[in-house]
């Protein structure tokens, strides 16, 4: 270890990263750069631009539903396939193209490596290529929606043989290229994945070990985990359904001896890892900002690691709760209601233990840590109601409604907006220097989280009212389009409007702040760990001296020290 | 461009090269790909009796002399291991290449199957078991070419004498394309 850390200094000293780079273009600076702060933010405003034309899908169809027929303003009349694709794609892109990339790819990009104390990730250009493969399919994906046929319309999870045959689907380009675009944005994760998990196993910090990673580290790699583990046999799939769709093989053809419910294994098998996949990001941010804005101690580092764990081992075991009326045995089902019932213990320890953190300190409301809180309340919501969808027994009633989309609504905009809104409001000094307007990212945080409540409870009540999802007019089903209903779906349809508004001020706050904000300095939170130690932004190379790791990451208002914060890196 | 090699690379907290973690991440997720296929593959087998007599239209000999090409080629990708060990990069040179042209012969009996499957009339598309037969083969095929490219670009590196760490990961690599063989094998040419 000796020589390895004199050969560091050397090179270090020898190469002179902070002015060599100064010189570089603009397209080799922030285009094809290999910097690993430049490729998260690649990833991240990627993610936002998606996000923009995901939130665009659900403004036009939460309007059809709100008022069937009418031309939506700033989209037109929408069609029964319009709405299909409008749906499908929506909740594809908010998974793969949002949630994904900045909670693993973008936060995992910048983080990383500043947080365990090395100049880049280990495999920078590998690095690239994942972006650029990822940027591939977000453009695969929205030239689907030019070609002839439209884009594909047959729901995000893509059962066939809907989505397998051109003949029931009517898109006979939009379902290949739906398909292409999502495989390779697994393998630009993949990439990114093997990335993530050996820089932390390898390119730590001297000094840093298992205890003393930050839980978000830990949290992005085992996420990085999971995916690789539960992803494979979706790669399988993806390529069966590509061959049917484009060759005329028969995997999931009925008609030929295929079997539809295989594939809804294979995509269950991916797709309920998934969930844990971005949630345990989110779980990481959390842990992160409560600790920094309650001044204490996260309560129990290594409960919240084993709980990880656990939750990343049952993960794998729960997927069929997603098929009690596909026809699967009845005894499966009971194995599979227990397990998915056992998955919410280690998820309701983790909250528990965050709940822990947060009692007897002195907290700050500043716009992350009311991001954070906000979380642990909505989240919570999703969790129970996902119990009820868990057991077999109410889920036979209320599978496929309004309900089941209430719920993980519940569960994903906790994750992937309000847990990613604490990231940025949080890390912002870090990324671009300087700070974000508190003002407005308070009225920013209250015209987000309140809206979230009146679109989601009103879907709620639907679905316990028998509500189905997958229908573009109520007005075809009396029984369904009483006033009552309808009033319902117009509160949710006005509040989402209003939380999209809300999003302007953001994006405001966003912009002139990286310009024109406050400058930032090095740890304007007082916050223990390594990235905070950096210059805001860190330079290429991101340290001067790299730094050694004395102690774990959350020592808060330790008894005994004159200052609040103990930083990872000071020696006493 | 930077070109340079960070520091981040260079570390070994876990005392194991990070090229060679990096290699076995990849087999690992290699591994539920082909793993979910094969799944797949057997579901349908244990359902339809009638896919024994397809089995049985499949090229055992010309299977097993392919098992046994692959099994040499491994052979040679660990002498060219213990050459780049020793710093013999001649011989690491010549039996990397001797590897590839384990895969050349691998895949020229491949190409002659495939030919004389589709002359009989078992294309892609007559039954899910021919479907099967020629995803898998043609994945694990992929993997074959694959590995030749990039073993073909270490040879070059390793005869200037850089780079010899990488005759390791590629070996692996090599085994673990070879084992996926091992399981396809049975599992299409000699369970009726």
């Amino acid at each position: 270890m000796a020589n390895l850390s004199s050969s560091e200094a050397l090179s270090h000293s020898d190469s002179g990263h902070d002015t060599h780079h100064e010189k570089m273009s603009f397209w080799s600076k922030y285009v094809f750069s290999t910097d690993h702060k430049v490729i998260g933010m690649q990833y991240l405003f990627t993610g936002m631009f998606m996000a923009l034309i995901g939130g665009f899908m659900v403004y036009a169809f939460r309007m059809q539903l709100a008022f069937p027929g009418e031309a939506v303003p700033g989209f037109g009349n929408v069609s029964a396939g319009a709405y299909n694709a409008l749906v499908t794609n929506h909740g594809t892109i908010m998974i793969f193209w949002v949630a994904m990339p900045v909670l693993i790819a973008a936060l995992g990009n910048f983080l990383i490596p500043l947080m365990i104390g090395c100049d880049d990730m280990v495999f920078p250009k590998i690095n690239r290529l994942s972006y650029q493969i990822f940027l591939l399919s977000a453009l695969v994906l929205i030239a689907s929606f030019f070609v002839p046929g439209g884009p594909f319309g047959g729901a995000w999870t893509a059962y066939p043989p809907l989505s397998a045959q051109a003949k029931f689907n009517l898109t006979p380009l939009g379902a290949p290229m739906w398909v292409i675009a999502v495989a390779l944005e697994f393998v630009a994760f993949l990439l990114g994945g093997i990335n993530f998990i050996t820089t932390t196993m390898n390119a730590r910090a001297k000094g840093m070990k298992m205890y003393d990673i930050p839980i978000i580290v830990w949290m992005i790699v085992i996420a990085s985990i999971l995916f690789m583990a539960s992803v494979g046999p979706l790669m399988a799939g993806a390529i069966m359904l590509l061959f049917d769709q484009t060759l005329s093989t028969n995997f999931f053809n009925p008609e030929y001896g295929g079997d539809p419910v295989l594939w809804q294994h294979l995509f269950w098998f991916f797709g309920h890892p998934e969930v844990y996949v971005v949630l345990l990001p989110a779980m990481g941010i959390v842990a992160e900002v409560i600790t920094v804005f309650a001044r204490k101690k996260l309560f129990a580092y290594k409960t919240v690691l084993y709980t990880t764990f656990a939750t990343g081992v049952i993960s794998f075991f729960v997927w069929a709760h997603h098929q009690f009326i596909s026809g699967i045995d009845p005894r499966m089902a009971n194995v599979f209601t227990i397990t998915t019932l056992l998955i919410s213990v280690p998820i309701a320890e983790m909250l528990f233990v965050y709940i822990a953190t947060l009692y007897g300190g002195s907290i700050q409301f500043k716009t992350p840590m009311l991001f954070a809180l906000a979380f642990l309340a909505e989240f919570l919501i999703g969790g129970v109601t996902g119990i009820h969808l868990g057991a077999s027994g109410t889920d036979i009633y209320f599978h496929d409604t309004y309900f089941v989309l209430a719920h993980f609504h519940y569960t994903f905009v906790p994750i992937a907006i309000i847990a990613v809104f604490a990231a940025i409001y949080y890390w912002f000094p870090k990324m671009f220097g300087r700070m974000m307007n508190e003002f407005w990212g308070k009225v920013h945080f209250w015209g987000t989280v309140i809206p979230f409540n009146f679109i989601f409870i009103p879907l709620f009540m639907l679905g316990m009212a028998g509500q189905h999802r997958r229908i573009y007019n109520y007005n075809h089903f009396p029984d369904l389009a009483t006033p009552e209903l309808q009033n319902l779906r117009i509160i949710a349809t006005v509040a989402l409007v209003i939380m999209l508004l809300f999003q302007i001020p953001f994006l405001v706050n966003f912009f002139v702040s990286m310009f024109k904000g406050k400058k930032a300095e090095a740890n304007p939170w007082k916050a223990n760990t390594l990235e905070w130690t950096a210059p805001s932004p860190p330079p290429h190379g991101n340290f001067k001296v790299f730094p050694e790791v004395y102690r774990p990451p959350y020592e808060y208002s330790v008894p005994g020290r004159k200052e609040d914060y103990w930083p990872q890196d000071s020696k006493d | 461009m930077s070109s340079q090699v960070p520091i981040a690379t260079g570390r070994s907290s876990t005392g194991i090269p990070t090229g060679k973690l990096a290699v076995w991440w990849v087999i690992a997720s290699e591994i539920v790909i082909f793993g979910g296929l094969i799944a797949c593959y057997l579901l349908y087998r244990f359902r339809f009796d009638h896919w024994s007599g397809f089995a049985g239209k499949t090229d055992t000999l010309a299977g097993a002399f392919n098992t046994l090409v692959l099994l040499t080629s491994s052979l040679f990708v660990v002498l060219a291991h213990q050459a780049a060990q020793r710093k013999d990069t001649k011989d690491a040179f010549k039996y990397l290449w001797l590897t590839i042209g384990g895969g050349f012969i691998f895949l020229i009996v491949k190409a002659y199957e495939y030919t004389s499957k589709i002359l009989h009339g078992y294309t892609f598309t007559t039954d899910n078991f021919w479907s099967f037969y020629y995803t898998a083969t043609g994945l694990h095929g992929f993997h074959v070419v694959a590995g030749m490219v990039i073993m073909a670009i270490i040879s070059f590196d390793v005869r200037k004498g850089n780079n010899l760490h990488r005759v390791e990961n590629i070996g692996i690599y090599w085994h673990f394309v070879d084992l996926v063989w091992i399981f396809l094998f049975p599992l299409l040419y000699i369970a009726k």
